[in-house]
């Protein structure tokens, strides 16, 4: 066995590889780039080298950079995580020529599965399932619709040279097809000057569905079963589980068993992963081979209960794997949720910064947390803006959604804008619980953006119950202060009205011992907890049905934050509340007329000046922020009126730039 | 008997009806809150005991004698906030407009003098048209009363006005005197002249919200302390601040019990100080994290924000914060910064509310707008408001401290109690480049001796230690722990005792 290992990779997945390879008895060496000389990974490891600037292209991808690490500690072995140098085969063929093990598959391997064409092709002779279609050029109509009766309707007719949907159609029959063709080669040949067409199977309903596949140098290849990734955003991955809620039996095998031809036709060794589309009647298409360690392999391990980067070391190590296709069974259900520093409420845009507060829920059995940042540590803008991988295992489906709910409302963090929110929504949305997904879930569902979820009727009675017992206690501490006139003290109500969510209900709080019963409208509620002011987050049990909510303080009540929804839940008492409806309604002002600082700044610059016209996409001003310049540009065309900020002058978020007359 | 209990009620019921219902209604309309029902959001439940309620004006000119309101325009009396005794006056704009009369006047003196007296603070719900001008001199008079007293109820007991309607003219200058502004944005405006004498004597076309709504008086004048979207959350958030405030200049800053652990370690505190010099970070974040729950009451958030002033909790107990941002301006001493916060920290020095001070500046704001506008004198009061300040002083200084401003942000040579400093912290007349640059000018022109002389200065004088080896730092502590070392500190001042010398009143440079 290895006596040291190198990670060229940082954060989560270096974390995670040094705490296997630590279990193990191996020593670790980290390498870090500027930006990351406080980093978690660097703090877990044995030894830590720098290897250059913060970029990821003068560091963690440099070859000889890596290379000169693994001579300068003596490392026998290189774990390369994910993404950076994992699939490059020269970096492969570098530690070869230097005598140092590459914890992966062979360079011939990653080589032959690196080419989509290439790969398609060797999946077609190991006999796996690919996506029909016709690659060569089609004369006419007639032609089409023979090739697309061949391939089996529904068929996507394609301009080669497409992109964005044009020269894109569907068809669903002959007539369709003749007629698709032609309009698709009209303007193909009028948007790109190039009227080749091309005509493959459309997947409907598509499922992403992968197969994770072991082997080791001496011929044996064991598949780990699936992962269904169809929660995806973009194409990037959001929420992934183990087993798919949608695979029988027969469908698993065959793609397990595909998945391993595949693997023993390029003579692969280690953790791979086996990429298939899927569509509503189980059939599997091939879309590619990943020849490394997947960002989602933890819901595998918690199914199998199979370390794969501790199998990972042991094939480079050249051992057998110790166990065969039989001994792997799926046990229960597993849930990944990613979270990114990427601000749902700001259509996704990344947020970099300070992590003020950072606190994930407790690790234990059913929960499993890989991350590779710390409370007070910074998401950088140079890489990827993970956060953590959030695992929560269970007997079932139904009880790991459960599980996830619970743990995401209970994962604390701040300084940062983040899609925990979002991906508490999607656990609480019907159709994802159904398990009736599709890679299209997020913008058949969320079209317009993430606006934060809308609770029942029955959690917001829940949530107004705990919010009138927590303000209860809170206003009971206030009265308690000194300086009190003696035998004149205030006395704190039992009755209450709770707005939230656009709705009031009033209430009456009988407080006892061990919590409180609240009625509700001739309902009783019975809340428990122990929240007392000041704590950011409440594990509170209303009706025996755990409600865990993060606490922030408003004037009269809570922000309270829970399954996706970002709550202002105002506790008034009646005359209060009854006062508190006289009120006007503050109109949010119209933010189109103003251009606003989208981060907290510096403004280097203003382009434009009182009275200029500007045009829709102009560049209006510059604004820098954790020392990069970002150029707002006009949302509109139309006059600039009042010029609000002036070049050298910090803005906070939101704050007005210039307004449009 | 029974006769005379009917009509006592039926008095009292007119009385409580103010300006009748179409102008109750009136008053809602506008988003606003009856001085009554305003009255009832400060107070505890049933706590109110009202004063003079049937006070009625002696005028008869101008056919006043037919326009007679029993209250006359104010509602005045006490009752209590969190069970603590307060004094309150609510103008009625329902009645008259709640125009100031001498008898008005006189129902608001009363209560402050009672409020003097018995040591208590004065709440001021201001909501009226200005003077009674039927009434004349009178009028006039009656303001110059409440000045009087509002001047000699200044570092008595807390004053605060909350300005939930126009508030305008003379009327602006019982507010001005007092300890705290706040307004209610859109239905609240403060001038001395209006907008329409404005236009016909300097021409200039203004609105009442653009010339003295809360944006202007909390982001511009500075004149406003803080800004709330409407009367109820007004009155709520002014019963919070109400509960750090003692009642009077002889007791403590009142204490509650707290939920925190005063030995809360804050580890994200030693990722704080940015890797680069030059990066600012929110000092905010130092705040939330050492005080008690996180609870912070920032006082004019929305003006001079290169420092934070504000009362946190530490063990229970009030303590004001004044603290350098860099997030604005790197933090350097300002005009606006210097008055904001001398005015603070007289504040807290006159009620017996420590200090804690958190420092990172890099001095004071170069250039022509600031010496023409006198940052000479402005920027000794705060240096004047920290030296006579007696009450427990507690510094931490985090990064920068330069220069003069070094000596002002409650330096050890002003009486600071305890001076500590992180490690990251760089006590030095002023940075490296700058300091190189004049103390090896002749080499200026040779980039690597300089570059050299920089590395140097910094190595020996961009620490804490140099500051440390004199005394001027009582320790240098760990970022992580500051929270247990300010309260500690705090803590082991309660039997503070220092005396200035024996003056009718100092002379700060105003």
């Amino acid at each position: 066995m290895f006596k040291k290992i190198l990670i060229a990779n940082r954060g989560e997945i270096a974390c995670r590889v040094i705490k296997t390879a630590r279990k193990m008895g191996i020593a670790t060496v980290a390498v870090y780039s500027d930006a990351d000389r406080n980093a978690l990974h660097v703090q877990m490891a044995d030894e830590a080298v720098h290897i250059g600037p913060s970029p990821a292209a003068q560091s963690y991808i440099v070859i000889e950079r890596i290379m000169a690490a693994v001579r300068a500690t003596g490392a026998d072995a290189v774990h390369p995580g994910y993404g950076f140098l994992s699939e490059n085969r020269d970096f492969a063929a570098a530690l070869e020529a230097a005598g140092v093990v590459f914890i992966g598959p062979p360079s011939g391997a990653i080589e032959a599965m690196g080419d989509k064409i290439t790969s398609k092709k060797i999946a077609m002779e190991a006999g796996v399932s690919t996506v029909p279609g016709h690659m060569g050029l089609i004369a006419d109509g007639d032609e089409a619709a023979r090739i697309a009766g061949e391939i089996g309707y529904p068929v996507m007719i394609k301009a080669s040279a497409g992109g964005g949907g044009k020269g894109m159609r569907i068809a669903w029959d002959e007539a369709e097809a003749r007629e698709g063709f032609g309009a698709s080669q009209r303007e193909a040949a009028a948007s790109f000057g190039d009227d080749r067409i091309f005509i493959e199977k459309f997947v409907t309903q598509p499922r992403h569905i992968e197969i994770q596949v072991l082997a080791d140098g001496h011929g044996n290849c064991v598949y780990l079963h699936e992962r269904e990734c169809s929660i995806q955003r973009r194409n990037q991955k959001v929420i992934e589980e183990a087993p798919s809620p949608f695979l029988d039996e027969a469908t698993r095998k065959a793609m397990g068993e595909q998945a391993c031809a595949l693997a023993r036709a390029v003579g692969y060794t280690s953790a791979g992963t086996v990429e298939f589309i899927v569509d509503g009647s189980r059939n599997f298409y091939f879309l590619e081979m990943n020849t490394r360690l997947q960002v989602e392999h933890p819901v595998t391990e918690l199914i199998t209960g199979i370390d794969l980067v501790e199998q990972m070391i042991r094939v480079a190590a050249g051992e057998k794997l110790g166990f065969a296709q039989a001994d792997l069974k799926i046990n229960g259900w597993a849930m990944e949720s990613r979270l990114y520093a990427e601000d749902p409420y700001r259509n996704f845009l990344p947020s970099i910064g300070r992590l003020t507060r950072y606190r994930p829920p407790m690790e234990g059995p059913g929960l499993r947390n890989d991350t590779g940042v710390y409370e007070g540590g910074e998401i950088s803008m140079f890489y990827d803006p993970m956060i953590a991988k959030l695992c929560t295992w269970a007997p079932d489906r139904a009880e790991v959604i459960a599980g996830m709910a619970t743990a995401l409302d209970a994962f604390e963090v701040e300084g940062i804008g983040h899609n925990l929110p979002f991906v508490s929504a999607v656990m609480g949305h019907p159709r994802f619980q159904s398990g009736n997904i599709t890679t299209a879930f997020i913008a058949e569902e969320y079209p317009d953006g993430f606006k934060g979820a809308v609770l029942s009727a029955a959690v917001l009675e829940q949530v107004a119950a705990a919010a009138a017992a927590m303000h209860r206690v809170a206003e009971i501490r206030r009265a308690r202060i000194s300086g009190t006139m003696d035998n004149h003290t205030r006395r704190v109500g039992d009755d209450w009205v709770v707005s939230l969510q656009g709705e009031r209900l009033a209430l009456t709080i009988a407080a006892d011992k061990g919590g409180a019963t609240v009625s509700i409208g001739g309902r009783a509620l019975r809340v428990e907890g122990d929240w007392v002011p000041g704590q950011t987050l409440a594990r509170m049990v209303v009706d025996g049905q755990p409600l865990v909510m993060k606490v922030g303080k408003v004037p009269m009540g809570f922000r309270l934050r829970l399954r996706g929804a970002d709550l202002k839940v105002l506790v008034q008492t009646p005359r209060q509340a009854e006062l508190a409806a006289l009120m006007p309604e503050k109109q949010p002002t119209d933010t189109s007329r103003f251009l606003l600082c989208p981060m907290p700044g510096l403004v280097v610059s203003l382009a434009v000046a009182e009275g200029d016209e500007v045009q829709e996409g102009q560049a209006l001003a510059t604004v820098e922020a954790m020392k990069m310049e970002n150029i707002l540009r006009a949302g509109r065309s139309g006059v600039v009126g009042k010029v609000h900020a002036r070049a050298g002058q910090s803005l906070r978020v939101d704050e007005v730039i210039l307004e449009f007359a | 008997m029974k006769d005379i209990l009917t009509e006592l009620e039926a008095r009292r019921a007119e009385a409580r009806a103010g300006g009748g219902a179409r102008r109750v209604e009136g008053q809602h309309t506008k988003g606003k809150l009856t001085a009554r029902e305003r009255i009832e959001l400060l107070l505890d439940e049933g706590s109110f005991e009202e004063f003079d309620m049937f006070v009625q004006h002696r005028c008869s000119d101008f056919g006043m004698e037919e326009t007679r309101h029993p209250g006359d325009g104010v509602i005045t009396g006490w009752g209590t906030v969190n069970g603590r005794q307060v004094y309150v006056f609510a103008q009625d704009f329902t009645v008259l407009g709640g125009s100031v009369s001498e008898t008005h006047g006189a129902k608001i003196c009363k209560i402050m003098d009672m409020a003097i007296q018995n040591g208590a603070p004065i709440i001021g719900l201001n909501d009226s048209g200005g003077a009674r001008i039927q009434e004349g001199v009178g009028s006039l008079a009656a303001y110059g009363e409440i000045f009087q007293r509002n001047i000699l109820a200044s570092g008595v007991v807390p004053q605060i006005s909350l300005i939930m309607g126009p508030c305008a003219g003379g009327a602006v200058y019982s507010p001005a005197m007092t300890d705290f502004i706040f307004m209610v944005k859109d239905s609240s405006y403060m001038f001395v002249t209006g907008p329409d004498v404005v236009k016909t004597v300097t021409n200039e076309q203004v609105s009442a919200e653009e010339l003295g709504g809360a944006g202007t008086h909390t982001k511009r004048s500075s004149v406003a302390d803080g800004a709330y979207d409407n009367d109820v959350e007004l009155l709520a958030e002014t019963r919070r601040l109400i509960d750090f405030l003692p009642l009077n200049n002889r007791e403590k800053a009142p204490v509650r019990p707290f939920f925190d652990d005063p030995a809360r370690v804050e580890a994200s505190l030693d990722t704080l100080i940015p890797d680069n010099p030059n990066q600012p970070y929110d000092m905010k974040e130092l705040i939330t994290k050492v005080a008690d729950e996180g609870d912070f009451f920032e006082i004019q958030r929305d003006f001079a924000g290169n420092i934070v002033t504000g009362f946190i909790r530490l063990e229970g107990q009030t303590v004001g914060v004044v603290a350098n941002q860099p997030m604005v301006l790197a933090g350097c001493l300002d005009i606006d910064a210097s008055r904001k916060a001398a005015r603070f920290v007289r504040f807290c020095d006159a009620f017996e509310i420590p200090i804690l001070t958190l420092v990172d500046v890099p001095g004071f704001l170069p250039g022509t707008a600031q010496e023409y506008g006198g940052v000479i004198k402005h920027g000794a009061k705060l240096l004047f408001a920290y030296g006579e300040a007696t009450v427990p002083k507690v510094t931490v200084l985090t990064r920068k401290t330069y220069g003069g401003a070094y000596v002002v942000m409650s330096s050890k040579h002003l009486r600071g109690d305890f001076n500590y400093a992180w490690p990251t912290a760089e006590v030095a007349v002023m940075g490296a480049k700058g300091a190189t640059e004049i103390l090896y000018r002749s080499e200026l022109g040779e980039p690597e001796k300089i570059a050299a002389r920089v590395k140097d200065y910094e190595a020996r004088f961009a620490n804490p230690f140099v500051a440390a080896e004199r005394g001027f730092i009582d320790e240098v502590i760990m970022p992580h722990s500051t929270r247990r070392r300010v309260a500690r500190a705090f803590a082991s001042l309660r039997g503070k005792r220092q005396q200035n010398p024996w003056k009718k009143h100092d002379n700060i440079p105003l």
